[in-house]
């Protein structure tokens, strides 16, 4: 079965700012996202998630490397400064290229 | 204590499950469902009240309460820029300023219990004090230069599910009268106690989730979470006696005013002011004020409020 490498993108931050992230993603060339509902603990203490937006996301694009270094760039920028936020890139193997 | 209300019971519950580590939780989805529906019923019931008042005489009382939400967080951002840093102060001082509908749901409970009536118009002073205080506490933090995006804010604030819902709620119940919705009283009516109890369960274990950041944030804060809103509520009660409010209605705005929003503010200055620690004003609003105001405000503020009109 042939397959192509693309970059996964993984981001894990605060679910309150989902609007502001998806704006910055697709401005950096993010074709598609997908999102999940999590919570955790990291420097920034714990989210819980038990009410209201008090847990966190984690939002995950498979793109292209430019569009991973893009958003990675726009991202760091934007966002690292006062959120609680974690990014991290990986290669995956994909069956259709051309969507990502 | 006779005059303890058996919702203040299950609040009690949920916070001494949450400090021993029970696993008891509600699914985040029926704490949305429980506020989803507090929130119309308040507004349902003021919107019938709403229609029988004639609007003129609404509209003194409706700025002196916008002007009290414009000035209590300055009283509160002066206090607090005694012993913390500007973005900190002005984001808690937005928090002060701004209200809590589920205290307010609380109080009006309370009242109820006591047999008092109260203005049901007060659900429209709920949403006319939950703005001013965040836009005076963005414009301390961050002066009025140029960034801050007022548009998105005022998206996120005014599209919040809290003035969503009760701005509709007040519509609808203005619109439809009490006739009309006399067919969904036994959701909005009857039930309101039971969600209300378990509501408040929920806002025990998440209260006393918080526990662990009262120790970081401090006596300063501490201290400001529980005096403030005793000063606010004399503010609130005197504003309400001057505009001639009942005994019940006193009592509401004195809550109102000693509540702190732990909803709509935290979700604006996150946005806005995202330099403010967050942990730093849910730590008091909702570790500290929520409580405080639950558990032994509400009796000082009817007592306030009788004192006054004697």
């Amino acid at each position: 079965m042939a397959t192509a490498v693309r970059k996964l993108v993984t981001i894990v931050t605060e679910a309150r700012i989902e609007r502001q992230l998806l704006a910055a993603v697709e401005a950096a060339g993010a074709r598609g996202w997908t999102i999940t509902d999590v919570r955790g603990k990291g420097s920034r203490g714990v989210r819980r998630a038990e009410f209201d937006l008090s847990g966190n996301l984690r939002l995950e694009v498979v793109c292209e490397t430019a569009v991973a270094e893009a958003i990675a760039a726009s991202v760091r920028e934007r966002f690292y400064a006062d959120y609680a936020m974690i990014l991290y890139l990986q290669d995956v193997e994909v069956l259709r290229p051309e969507k990502f | 204590m006779a005059s303890l209300d058996p919702v203040i019971l299950f609040f009690a519950l949920g916070l001494l499950a949450g400090l021993a580590r029970s696993d008891l939780r509600l699914p985040a989805a029926i704490y949305d469902f429980l506020t989803v529906v507090l929130l119309l019923a308040i507004g349902l019931k003021g919107g019938v009240e709403l229609a029988r008042q004639p609007a003129a005489a609404l509209l003194l009382p409706s700025l002196a309460v916008i002007a009290m939400g414009l000035v209590l967080p300055l009283l509160a951002y002066a206090w607090l820029r005694l012993g913390l840093a500007r973005v900190d102060a002005a984001a808690i001082a937005g928090h002060y300023g701004s209200v809590s509908v589920g205290t307010f749901a609380v109080a009006v409970a309370f009242v109820q219990a006591q047999g008092l009536a109260f203005e049901g118009y007060l659900a429209l002073f709920v949403v006319l004090l939950e703005v001013p205080a965040i836009v005076v506490g963005i414009v301390l933090a961050r002066g009025l230069a140029a960034g801050t995006r007022w548009g998105e804010l005022a998206g996120e604030v005014l599209l919040g599910k809290s003035i969503v819902l009760l701005l509709g709620g007040l519509a609808i119940g203005w619109i439809a009268g009490e006739d009309g919705l006399a067919p969904m009283s036994g959701l909005f009516v009857d039930l309101f106690k039971g969600f209300l109890a378990l509501f408040l369960l929920e806002m025990g274990l998440i209260t006393a989730a918080r526990a662990g950041d009262l120790r970081r944030s401090g006596l300063f804060l501490m201290a400001f979470a529980v005096l403030f809103p005793l000063g606010s509520a004399v503010v609130g009660a005197t504003l309400g006696w001057l505009l001639g409010l009942s005994v019940g209605g006193t009592m509401l705005l004195a809550t109102l005013a000693a509540s702190a929003s732990y909803i709509a503010a935290p979700a604006a200055f996150r946005l806005a002011v995202p330099q403010a620690n967050p942990a730093l004003s849910l730590a008091a609003s909702l570790g500290i004020t929520f409580p405080f105001n639950v558990l032994v405000g509400l009796p000082l503020y009817l007592g306030l409020a009788r004192w006054l009109h004697a």
